[in-house]
């Protein structure tokens, strides 16, 4: 082929500048992929109703985009136009299954707790587009970074979302009993008179809460951030 | 654009890649898995007895599940008729090691009620009295629900239970394993009626009437409760001919 002959400059090595620095803060905040672009919400539902549920994932999720980021910007010159897709699809799955062999491996109550959510990262719209809008045009490095960035614009949202969860739900934090109305709580509201009301609160728990966390978390991040409110 | 075989070639290169990687990972962990799923049910076995085993059940580790089911634990495979089944036959059955532990609980409970093997743990505690941990499987809202219940030495009171799901839903029906106060209720429930009559235990929804036989429902689950109830029910039965021997 042509383009093989040609002399190509020698790519300049891992270098952090403001351009890649911007690839990791923009999709914390002007570009998060969950509270702006609204991807990736069915799992932000369902793994949500604990921190350490939230945790496990957002490391998977960060893990299986950083790679396939890494290897399909590796590939990206070889990889047919006709097939990219299936072929960003396969790497993805196989990411995903040494993510759940692993964690079955190592944390296998996560693990069971998961289920069948670990197995649907593959479908996470997060991951293929940010190998379709960004790997398979740039270098490594910014594909890694890229991933990285929206990894973790992702988990935080995630963490914040359960943290209201479970805390308002069942009255704790990382399976840490805070606040409730027995004696093996931190804070046993039965004991203090002005607090003998508070309840857990069942339904943030349930998907529906998820709902209502990510709405607020959504305003609350256009109402501090006016760049993200539609002029039109 | 590429030519077809170039393509073609590209995709089998990159499944061959693949597999070999997932193959490797797969067989080389399966030992560990094998290990976590054992341990994992014999937690589930022993959260039966939580309440009568030495020191705190939630920060038990997996060293002391395994001692507790080495030297406390004694096991046994029954048959519907209520005798015990020799560790040969189990062998020949394909059951490893003719232990009640690795009999395969999914395959069982597709065979008719009457060709059943059933598995039967009796745990010692330390000043000496026995429990007797049974198991049993039936259906919840979405998929299966099955359960660990011990029972007292009398073999009428319930000493406590444990249960677990596939897929029941957080907050509603899950909560048959993740709310503590829901299993608390079946300790101290009875069986047998005074009469020596079978009742089970039954899950009221709205609230237990009798205080003896029946314990609270969860509010938005009265599904998998009603499952709960049916596979009680339907449980203990199955274990009764071999209760019986040891009773009198």
């Amino acid at each position: 082929m042509a383009d093989t002959t040609i002399v190509q400059p020698k790519e300049a090595a891992i270098k952090f500048g403001k351009k890649e620095r911007k690839l990791i803060t923009d999709p914390l905040d002007d570009n998060n992929p969950i509270t702006v672009q609204v991807l990736g919400i069915c799992s932000a539902l369902a793994v949500t109703t604990g921190m350490k549920n939230a945790l496990v994932m957002a490391v998977a999720v960060i893990f299986v985009l950083v790679f396939s980021n890494v290897i399909t910007s590796l590939l990206r010159k070889q990889i047919p136009k006709q097939v990219r897709m299936i072929v960003q699809l396969v790497i993805i799955a196989a990411l995903v299954t040494i993510v759940e062999l692993t964690l079955k491996a190592i944390a296998f109550d996560s693990y069971k707790q998961l289920s069948v959510f670990i197995g649907l990262i593959i479908t996470n719209c997060i991951i293929m587009g940010r190998l379709e809008a960004f790997a398979m045009a740039n270098k490594p490095w910014e594909s890694a970074l890229d991933g990285l960035g929206n990894g973790f614009g992702y988990g935080i949202i995630l963490i914040i979302v359960a943290f209201f969860r479970e805390f308002f739900g069942k009255g704790e934090l990382m399976g840490a009993k805070i606040i409730g109305g027995t004696s093996d709580y931190l804070l046993d509201t039965s004991s203090i008179a002005w607090l003998g009301w508070y309840e857990n609160n069942n339904l943030m728990v349930l998907f529906p809460s998820a709902m209502f966390v990510i709405a607020v978390l959504i305003w609350a991040h256009r109402a501090w951030n006016p760049k993200l409110v539609d002029v039109s | 654009m590429q030519n077809n075989n170039s393509v073609i070639g590209f995709i089998l290169a990159l499944t061959f890649v693949v597999a070999l990687i997932l193959a490797l990972l797969q067989n080389g962990l399966k030992p560990i898995h094998d290990k976590n799923e054992a341990l994992y049910s014999k937690k589930a076995t022993l959260a039966a007895v939580a309440d009568h085993i030495d020191g705190d059940f939630n920060k038990i580790n997996n060293d002391q599940i395994q001692d507790i089911f080495d030297s406390q634990i004694k096991q046994m495979v029954l048959n519907s008729e209520g005798s015990v089944v020799e560790s040969a036959e189990l062998e020949s059955l394909g059951v490893k090691g003719g232990m009640a532990e690795n009999l395969d609980l999914t395959r069982e409970q597709k065979k008719k009620p009457e060709d059943r093997l059933l598995p039967l743990y009796v745990y010692t505690k330390s000043d000496g009295s026995k429990y007797y941990i049974v198991y049993t499987r039936g259906k919840g809202l979405w998929d299966e629900i099955w359960g660990n219940i011990a029972l007292e030495e009398d073999l009428k009171t319930l000493a406590g239970v444990s249960f677990d799901h596939k897929a029941e839903t957080p907050g509603l029906g899950a909560e048959i394993k993740d709310n503590k106060e829901f299993k608390a209720q079946f300790i101290g429930k009875k069986i047998y009626d005074d009469n020596g009559n079978y009742t089970s235990v039954y899950v009221r929804k709205g609230g237990a009437k009798d205080p003896v036989h029946e314990v609270d429902g969860i509010s938005g689950a009265t599904i998998t409760a009603d499952g709960v109830t049916e596979m009680l029910q339907r449980g203990l039965k199955a274990y009764e001919p071999y209760l019986k021997t040891i009773k009198s």
